[in-house]
């Protein structure tokens, strides 16, 4: 425990603005911890992490960590980092959107992010709800549960994000939970050092809006929920149907930023700079 | 250093207002472009993703939309460049959110719009004028705001330099809006070198990033800007925010902050305000114009002086802040003021609210996607 103490004193901003948002049993937390273990974990200095964050309670982590942050508009948090990234290669730029974020008003930026293969690590925290707008519907809410907006049950199908950021081109995409909380400081840790776009989609229950309306009694039988229904990638038989969690995807292409700079000096090269 | 204006030749080029407009930005040390290519303003995103990649250190995006390129350069000018993009209505409308976003955070930055007739997609390849009041209040929320415009393909080169320098003196985004007759026209301009123009960048802080307050009163009520990756944590929000940066909701802290943001720009209006006076000393009747308009009345105004009408041009070069004394000068002695545009009145009405009962204010309204013509304006003065 002391090590966690350290840790919170060295990368969170204890001073300002605590207590936190995020309600009892809330995933959130869990992944904002792996976040900090894994910029730990790759000694990477303060100075050079940026965390851009969209809106909601996803978006709320930028204002806790002690790192370069910019807390953006709704959905728009890849735009801003990718002009980050591009505007300076040398940042580590970590975008932290949720999955309103990332794959409604975002899904456009999401995927052209992935097909740049611009060298962000973008962090879905999927709870499968908007969460502090109230707990409507979100393209992540699985088909025939009830929000706020399906008060008769979702009729829409839900989107994979690993699939859909798989096909768009990504180098390194995968998928953990909160649950899971050791595998996903590996994934985060993972993401981070791998050149190119980098996503790793984070399931995190949320007890109070998503969990109340859909019948789970308590936080903890999310958490046991997590635990049955999802299964490591490794572990997979054929006609599994659970969530499978893990790395689906791991290239070391090069990514648009270092693209550029190949650009620029062959320019250079031919004198035409 | 000594002038060497006198002994080198300038350049000078045939070009039209939109390669003009991508001069002047790179002139002024624009060293990052992320953009969305749009009906008539593209030129200038070409021109751009020639010129900047073999920069030294330039960056050109072509940016899955408009929202996009907004977002981009914000994040690029957080990161401490000098940051363009580049558009026409449609694209102007969605980067609204952005922009004030962009004021917000004080985020220095220039976007052109490129004015094409309108509402919705309207007529991409016409003229108009039509999004001056957009360019002013687009974006929700109450904010300050400077909006610069340009008649002549030297001014787009000119205004552009202008405009990167507002932004960094101010921190704030600057419109410059140009109409499609500007943008197309080609005409001969001079390149002017860069140490003959004057090149302002954002103050960037001096004291230890543990002293540093981000968004604190300062002289100028400018706060220093430390760009992302210096060594400056600071916490950048589109929420209202204290002097360190961070959310509040305290009306002390937020009435500040907003009053701050107001003072800025309005306590430099001296400055800011850029308006050209042709003949307009003894002129018993003023026209006033902005855009490729103003050249139409330029004319109109020398013909009626051949006919013995002492007609005078007041040309604005900034839209906003509204150059009110220059107007109300104008309102308060002539006769009558003129106000030829390309819109239903989104200027006149500004010249209106000044005139306060001075005198009368006439209008000239063309939305039909043509330019406004010398005889039309001449008929009107006389």
């Amino acid at each position: 425990m002391a090590d966690v103490t350290q840790l919170i004193h060295e990368y969170l901003r204890h001073n300002k603005k605590f207590p936190h948002v995020f309600c009892p049993g809330c995933g959130h937390g869990i992944v904002l911890g792996s976040l900090i273990r894994s910029v730990h974990a790759l000694q990477l200095p303060k100075d050079d992490v940026v965390v851009v964050a969209g809106i909601g309670c996803s978006g709320r982590m930028a204002v806790y960590v002690d790192f370069n942050t910019v807390h953006t508009t709704h959905g728009r948090a890849l735009t801003f980092a990718t002009g980050i990234k591009m505007a300076n290669p040398r940042l580590k730029v970590i975008c932290v959107m949720g999955d309103g974020d990332a794959l409604s008003i975002g899904g456009n930026h999401l995927i052209h992010a992935a097909r740049r293969n611009i060298g962000v690590t973008a962090l879905v925290l999927n709870n499968m709800i908007y969460g502090m707008t109230g707990g409507q519907c979100s393209p992540a809410t699985p088909q025939g549960n009830t929000s706020m907006t399906t008060p008769h049950g979702s009729l829409e199908q839900p989107f994979d994000a690993v699939e859909l950021v798989s096909a768009a081109g990504a180098n390194y995409v995968a998928r953990g939970t909160s649950f899971h909380a050791n595998m996903l400081d590996r994934l985060i840790t993972d993401a981070i050092q791998h050149p190119g776009f980098s996503m790793v989609e984070a399931l995190s229950p949320c007890p109070t809006q998503y969990g109340r309306k859909n019948k789970f009694r308590d936080a903890v039988s999310m958490y046991e929920w997590l635990k049955k229904n999802t299964v490591k990638l490794e572990n997979r038989k054929e006609d599994d149907t659970r969530i499978p969690i893990g790395v689906f995807r791991a290239l070391d292409r090069p990514g648009l930023e270092d693209r550029y700079a190949e650009l620029k000096a062959s320019l250079r090269a031919k004198g035409r700079a | 250093m000594p002038n060497m204006n006198t002994r080198r030749k300038r350049v000078e080029v045939f070009a039209q207002g939109n390669e003009a407009i991508a001069e002047g930005a790179l002139l002024a040390g624009c060293s990052f472009f992320g953009g969305y290519p749009i009906t008539p303003s593209t030129e200038i995103m070409e021109v751009m993703s020639q010129r900047l990649p073999p920069s030294e250190d330039g960056v050109f995006i072509q940016m899955e939309d408009e929202i996009a390129s907004m977002g981009a350069i914000i994040g690029a000018s957080l990161a401490g460049r000098k940051a363009m993009t580049a558009t026409s209505g449609p694209g102007f409308s969605l980067m609204q959110e952005h922009i004030g976003y962009a004021c917000m955070v004080e985020a220095p930055l220039v976007v052109v719009n490129v004015m094409r007739g309108g509402p919705s997609t309207g007529l991409p390849t016409s003229p108009a004028q039509g999004d001056v009041q957009m360019a002013r209040w687009g974006t929700h929320g109450d904010h300050s705001i400077i909006v610069l415009s340009a008649s002549t393909v030297q001014e787009c080169l000119e205004m552009t330099v202008v405009a990167f320098n507002m932004a960094e003196k101010y921190r704030t985004p600057v419109i410059l809006l140009v109409d499609e007759v500007t943008a197309h026209t080609r005409e001969k301009i001079t390149i002017p070198y860069r140490d003959e123009l004057e090149i302002l960048s954002r103050v960037t802080p001096t004291v230890p990033p543990e002293w540093f307050k981000p968004f604190a009163e300062a002289t100028r009520a400018v706060p220093a800007m430390a760009p992302i990756g210096s060594g400056y944590r600071i916490h950048v929000t589109g929420l209202t925010h204290d002097q360190m940066g961070f959310p509040t909701s305290r009306p002390d802290e937020v009435n500040e902050a907003m009053k701050r943001m107001f003072r800025k720009i309005d306590q430099f209006y001296g400055d800011i305000m850029m308006v050209d006076e042709f003949m307009t000393d003894d002129a018993e009747v003023a026209v006033l114009a902005y855009g490729s308009v103003a050249r139409s009345a330029r004319y109109a105004v020398e013909q009626a002086r051949a006919r013995g009408v002492k007609a005078g041009l007041l040309t604005l070069k900034t839209l906003f802040p509204f150059p009110r004394p220059a107007v109300e000068k104008l309102c308060r002695r002539c006769k009558h003021v003129l106000v030829p545009e390309m819109n239903m009145g989104q200027i006149s009405r500004e010249v209106k609210r000044v005139n306060n009962g001075y005198t009368r204010v006439r209008t000239l309204n063309r939305v039909d996607g043509q330019i406004i013509t010398p005889s039309e304006i001449l008929k009107a003065i006389l």
